[in-house]
């Protein structure tokens, strides 16, 4: 069972690291700012998740459990947050979307 | 295993540091800056597990609330503070 | 009354699993510092006038949340796929559409649910009308009524 759980969490560790440097990566090529903010939502949501879920399976039921939940739960509350205050600052203050239109779906370079 | 996620995180920060001080906006910069505070608040919860050491996970968990404090209380710096103008700057030369 | 006792209550919990210590002196100087912060939240009269926090109805609450992580693994792995692809196949649209949610608190879980989904962002929001930005033209194209309107809407309904 011990053996289980293990192998459980390494993966779960290893997923969220590769959802990381995608993330990253992502940050690296996307094109403008708002398609950026998709790539750092990956890092945000995925990675951590996933990062997170991996060291609570570690930790067992104890007050370190506890605090990775309370971890989560900030992540989870704030993240939103602060992604949408930076995207309407960003719109606020005149920084143009880069727009595909509509009968040419290819990406701009 | 905690150091391959360990190693992940901290590529994961070079790649946002890079962003961060690529620009070309404030706004990519700041992005980047939260990305790294993300990071750095999951590489502390993932050190203390490394080493044995469980305490980081309160540094983590104030770690992330300065984090979504500062990102917020530079926002509004930029849109009201009366000295917003290298951002303005940057923004018109971008 | 009651629902400061019950705020003093939730912080003081909150406290005690921060520290994990049950010593006397810092049981005490738990409680004092709940009291001291319900009592400038109260002054600064940011708890007064919410009677009831969580208006949403429980049972829908209990499966929107496993939707929710679905179509976050889903929307994140589409995302994955479109960062990792050699030639970036992104279509990047602002959507405009107007959600059906009625009080503030449905709006505020609709928008963060699309935010917490890789792949679309709200940049503005407001009870006539949400501006979303989406990474694919598809993502975009799907929000107006979408699923995830019509279970929010259901979380508020049921109330």
């Amino acid at each position: 069972m011990a053996t289980v759980l293990d192998v459980l969490s390494w993966g779960l560790l290893v997923t969220g690291g590769f959802f990381c440097i995608v993330g990253g990566v992502g940050l690296l090529r996307m094109p403008d700012f708002f398609t950026r903010m998709h790539a750092a939502g990956i890092v945000e949501t995925m990675g951590a998740g996933a990062i997170l879920l991996g060291l609570l399976l570690q930790a067992g039921l104890t007050l370190v459990a506890a605090k990775l939940l309370m971890i989560g739960l900030l992540l989870f509350l704030t993240s939103p947050a602060s992604t949408h205050a930076l995207a309407k600052a960003a719109l606020v203050r005149g920084v143009q979307p880069l727009l595909a239109s509509r009968e040419d779906p290819s990406p701009k370079p | 295993m905690f150091a391959v996620a360990a190693a992940a995180l901290l590529v994961t920060i070079a790649m946002a540091l890079t962003r961060a001080a690529l620009g070309p906006t404030i706004f990519d910069r700041l992005q980047g800056a939260n990305t790294i505070g993300t990071c750095a608040m999951l590489l502390l919860a993932v050190l203390g597990f490394l080493q044995g050491r469980p305490e980081f996970l309160d540094l983590a968990l104030v770690y992330g609330l300065l984090n979504i404090l500062g990102t917020i209380a530079v926002l509004k710096y930029f849109r009201h503070g009366n000295l917003g103008h290298p951002g303005d700057a940057e923004e018109r030369s971008s | 009354m009651f629902y400061v006792a019950g705020t003093v209550a939730v912080l003081f919990a909150f406290w005690v699993l921060l520290s994990g210590f049950f010593t006397p002196f810092l049981l005490t100087s738990g409680v004092g510092s709940a009291i001291v912060v319900v009592w400038f939240s109260r002054r600064m009269g940011i708890v007064a006038h919410e009677g009831h926090p969580l208006r949403l109805s429980m049972r829908a609450l209990i499966t929107y949340g496993p939707w929710l992580l679905m179509e976050i693994l889903k929307a994140g792995w589409d995302v994955t796929r479109r960062i990792l692809h050699p030639r970036l196949p992104i279509s990047p649209t602002m959507t405009r559409f107007k959600p059906s949610q009625r009080t503030d608190l449905g709006l505020i879980v609709h928008a963060n649910s699309i935010t917490l989904t890789p792949g679309t962002i709200s940049v503005e929001v407001g009870p006539d009308e949400f501006l979303v930005h989406a990474i694919s033209a598809e993502g975009g194209a799907s929000l107006d009524g979408s699923e995830m309107d019509r279970r929010v809407r259901a979380l508020e309904l049921a109330s």
